[in-house]
């Protein structure tokens, strides 16, 4: 944080401070050292320790998160996450976040954090199938917003179009506590053979190591130092350290790799992602516990006069680095001459421990590995406890008529035109979520499907959080998020199977902010445990924060679950005429933070709705019995802005090609009122379509099962009815859903 | 039905369309790359969708001049038929094989979302199992799909019957608001003078399965089997 400490030695102090190393790891980096580091040493010690590599502030906390299960092959600690999906297949998927340079660039900091989180599943031996991204910006009315979201959005769209993997789903909302720290979370998903993963435990000393990819350049650096510090108003400054992504090269990388990766000349290979060449070589020396030699003269450059601290900390993209066997070095020359990849032997493995770094005949760095690599610094920041929020009452809450409302269902109109809830079609259209040809469910609902081919299976895949929920009380947002992703999948009639999370969080240093994360993570803990439904992979991004102003805290899960056969597979559309709306789960009407409050109300008050774990799983798991045995003809979720909400997101997910749509009579008694039971946004809850003759044996089978239900409509018409008395045209629920980001964006 | 695939560095919807000529014609494809200078024994040659060379110079314009083109355009001579989609099309116009150009999409952006399409005739090998008029939706996914000519060869693609489909609603009245791009006379795709060989923007080869949510695109396959056997 500042270089006065270290006066004593023989480092300027400009040095150090640009390096973002505290005092006291400075003072750590020469005991291991045993002299004062120089300054491309320097650049390793701090890339390495910072939070963004280190987790050091993290990693006493997330070691409480469950991580096993039966069909967990790899858990957290490689490049992505790997289960296991049957017929001898495994899935291999991660989320990154991309925050800071999104919102100093924000087309190409969005491009190449698509591009990392493809390489962390290709790494993996894994061809990606899908993406999803889950973006937060700023108030819609604060002046960079649409800027924000024109180029995260493009820069999203440029990259993943291009190298050809389907962009299926994610979220998009706004929230002024991310006026000055937008966040871009991407998830890649990849499919690979059990038999055919790949890791980053170098081995064999004498084996070579290969730099593949692009040519190092001098963007980013300091990427990841930049990732592990606030901003204050010079955020603009930090341009530079942003990368440019080539997803031409990354789509050639790709099918190098993965043409390579079928034979067995790759004993270990690591993305070059945040720290570059020192991240990467560090890791795969350090997990094997060998040493390494680099010839910096052999990286392929695309600048002339880079120095060592320049090339070790580069953040070019799309470069990948590899030990092979020895003697296999011509095999895979040759098959990324092929694929127009430049390819180099840059070092070799040693048994010594140390990473040795030599370039014009110097050595530029020698260090010993295991004390970067393993024993970074390990925080047990000070945390203080969220006050525990006062309850709304349902009945303390205006009706919308009080509130200059015409009735529920003008409320809903109101509430489907507002920024969180509107279509975000304007963004998934910008996004190629066809390509590969497999995409079974398109973004818009529960969850997205991707078909494997050759099978009757299909992955669901679903990216949530609620962090008006976490900011309310951070340990029920925390299990909120899993349970939702949980009940996405399920939705869709998918065996939910595993998450990675990806933590957006203000500054650690700061108690209330690790506060926050702290309980988060407590909070993930018991719905993972509850919902076997562990992590396998993830990442935190902490100083999501700008003068002292932090983001809402914002854990968001991503999450994936297997079909297994896709003819058991459910939408959101409503489908048949006189079909029975049977609602799953308890209804107590709770609005507390809840959407109606915050958008109809004009409050944001509140505890978040409890999450009642055992609730949930047995809710859950009844849906997807009643689904596969084949009794469920639509179903949706219930979350954002309560159960009318979701109806009405179903019969608008029913429009055919010409635009005819299904609607709904329902019925909302006044226990505790027709507005509560309307938007209160109670958890663990699903609303069913059901045939009219199948829906009493459903709800037996429910009740049996200790599962609450209740009738609350049927299908038919072309608009929505409430009640007998009130209706509004789907048409018109149409034009105000799809309206809001089109206008907005065009404004 | 012996189909090749030619595949360029930056190709992506290679899988999709291979997954559908194996499905509907029962052979897996040919694959051919770009640096090809003589094809195989062929029935029919495929340009599939993607960013070839990343699209960095002008779509389609550096594939166009791939060794591989010589050999497609030399079969296209002597009758084979070849089918473009999305960056195959921007190829085969950059080549010369079509005429027009694709210029980037009316509001500069990339647009993915189902169109409606009118197959404007039934007598090519491509449509044979469509009928004149019929409406179809198929996906688009592209930057750059804003067909474009001059006026005079515009009159002449007209004039002969070369346009294979115009964009239009589900009613098949071709509209301003059913075109997602911005193509001259709702254009989607095109022939040349002996309609052997066919361009498209959209994506039959995504539509193929009802699985994909529609099956739309199938005949277009089963039109080329057709007309093969």
């Amino acid at each position: 944080m500042n270089g006065a400490a270290v006066t004593e030695s023989a480092m300027a102090p400009d040095p150090i401070a640009e390096h973002d190393l505290s005092e006291a790891e400075y003072r750590r980096a020469r005991e291991i050292l045993g002299r004062d580091p120089n300054l491309t040493e320097l650049g390793i010690f701090a890339a390495m320790w910072s939070e963004h590599c280190s987790y050091k502030s993290s990693k006493k906390w997330l070691k409480r998160l469950p991580t096993e299960a039966p069909w967990v092959i790899q858990g957290p600690g490689e490049n992505a996450g790997v289960v296991d999906i049957g017929d001898g297949q495994v899935a291999v998927f991660k989320i990154e976040s991309h925050n800071h340079p999104s919102f100093i660039e924000p087309y190409q900091g969005a491009a190449t954090g698509v591009g990392g989180i493809l390489r962390d599943v290709f790494t993996m031996g894994a061809r990606p199938i899908a993406s999803l991204d889950c973006l937060r910006f700023g108030h819609p009315d604060h002046p960079k917003t649409r800027y924000l979201v024109a180029g995260v959005v493009a820069g999203i769209g440029g990259y993943g179009n291009c190298v050809g993997v389907p962009t299926v789903g994610g979220e998009c909302t706004f929230h002024e506590s991310y006026n000055g720290n937008i966040l871009v979370n991407a998830m890649t998903v990849g499919l690979a053979d059990a038999d055919r993963i790949f890791r980053s435990k170098a081995g064999g000393a004498g084996n070579p190591v290969a730099y593949v990819g692009s040519k190092t350049g001098r963007d980013g650096i300091h990427g990841a130092t930049m990732a592990s510090a606030e901003f204050g108003d010079a955020a603009e400054e930090k341009r530079p350290t942003v990368q440019v992504g080539d997803p031409f090269t990354e789509k050639l990388l790709l099918e190098a790799c993965l043409e390579l990766m079928a034979t067995d000349a790759i004993i270990a290979i690591q993305d070059m992602g945040a720290a570059g060449l020192t991240s990467s070589s560090f890791e795969m020396a350090g997990k094997g516990g060998m040493g390494m030699e680099l010839d910096l003269d052999r990286v392929p450059r695309r600048e002339t006069g880079m120095t060592p601290h320049e090339i070790m900390l580069s953040e070019s993209q799309e470069r990948m680095l590899m030990v092979l066997r020895r003697g296999r070095e011509k095999e895979a020359r040759r098959i990324f001459e092929k694929w127009e990849i430049d390819f180099a032997i840059v070092g070799r493995l040693t048994d010594t421990g140390r990473m040795v770094v030599r370039m014009n005949g110097d050595v530029a760095a020698d260090l010993p590995i295991a004390p970067l690599a393993d024993a970074s610094p390990e925080y047990d920041r000070p945390w203080t406890a969220a006050a525990v929020p006062e309850q709304v009452k349902a009945d303390s809450v205006e009706a919308p008529e009080d509130l200059g409302f015409d009735g529920v269902l003008d409320a809903l109109r109101r509430l489907l035109a507002s920024p969180d809830l509107a279509s975000k079609r304007w963004v998934w259209e910008q996004y190629d979520y066809l390509v590969r040809g497999r995409t079974i469910q398109r973004p818009g609902g529960d969850a997205a499907v991707v078909r494997i081919s050759g099978s009757r299976k299909a992955l669901a895949l679903s990216a949530d959080c609620t962090p008006r929920y976490c900011a309310a009380f951070p340990r029920t947002g925390g299990a909120q998020a899993v349970a939702e992703s949980w009940r996405n999948l399920t939705a869709a009639g998918a065996r939910p199977l595993a998450i990675t999370d990806c933590m957006n969080f203000g500054s650690p240093e700061r108690p209330e902010i690790m506060g926050q994360f702290v309980e988060c993570v407590e909070g993930m803990r018991e719905a993972c445990l509850a919902l076997d439904f562990p992590v396998v992979s993830g990442n935190v991004s902490f100083y999501n924060e700008t003068n002292g102003a932090a983001v809402q805290p914002t854990p968001v899960v991503g999450a994936v679950g297997v079909i297994d056969d896709i003819a058991s597979m459910t939408t959101i559309a409503l489908k048949g005429d006189g079909s029975a709306l049977v609602l799953v789960g308890e209804c107590r009407g709770h609005l507390g933070a809840s959407l109606y409050l915050r958008e109809i109300a004009g409050r944001t008050n509140g505890a978040p709705p409890p999450v009642d774990l055992e609730a949930e799983r047995r809710n859950g798991d009844f849906v997807r019995r009643q689904i596969s045995a084949g009794h469920v003809v639509s179903c949706h979720d219930v979350s954002d802005g309560g159960l009318l909400v979701a109806v009405a997101e179903m019969a608008l997910a029913s429009a055919t090609p010409t635009g005819n749509m299904r609607g709904a009579l329902l019925h909302l008694d006044d226990d505790p009122s027709p507005h509560a039971l309307a938007f209160g946004e109670d958890q663990g809850r699903y609303v069913l379509e059901v045939a009219q003759d199948e829906a009493d044996a459903l709800m037996a089978a429910a009740d049996a099962a200790g599962v609450p239900t209740r009738r609350i409509g049927r299908c038919g018409g072309a608009a929505l009815t409430v009640n007998g008395e009130q209706t509004i045209s789907l048409a018109v629920l149409r034009r105000n859903h799809e309206g809001w980001l089109p206008s907005y964006m065009a404004g | 039905m012996r189909a090749a695939v030619v595949i360029f560095p930056g190709s992506n919807r290679d899988v999709d369309v291979i997954d559908a000529l194996a499905a509907v014609g029962g052979r897996q494809p040919i694959v051919v790359r770009h640096r090809d200078t003589e094809l195989p024994d062929t029935d029919l040659i495929v340009l599939p969708g993607g960013f070839s060379h990343g699209d960095y110079l002008r779509s389609g314009a550096m594939a166009a001049r791939a060794p591989v083109l010589s050999a497609v355009s030399a079969c296209a001579k002597a009758g084979v038929p070849v089918l473009g989609i999305c960056n195959g099309f921007q190829i085969l116009t950059e080549a010369g094989l079509l005429p027009g150009a694709l210029m980037a999409n009316r509001d500069l952006k990339f647009v993915c979302r189902d169109v409606h399409l009118r197959v404007e005739r039934a007598d090519t090998p491509f449509t044979g199992r469509y009928a004149a008029g019929q409406v179809i939706r198929v996906p688009v996914a592209h930057h750059d799909g804003n067909y474009h000519s001059d006026a005079d060869t515009l009159a002449r693609i007209e004039g002969e019957g070369r346009v294979a489909f115009r964009y239009c609603t589900p009613e098949g009245h071709v509209k301003d608001a059913a075109n997602p791009n911005g193509s001259i006379n709702g254009i989607a795709g095109v022939y040349n003078a002996a309609r052997n060989v066919l361009g498209l923007m959209p994506h039959p080869e995504d539509h193929v399965d009802g699985a994909q949510g529609c099956s739309d695109g199938r005949p277009m396959f089963e039109s080329l089997v057709e007309h093969l056997s």
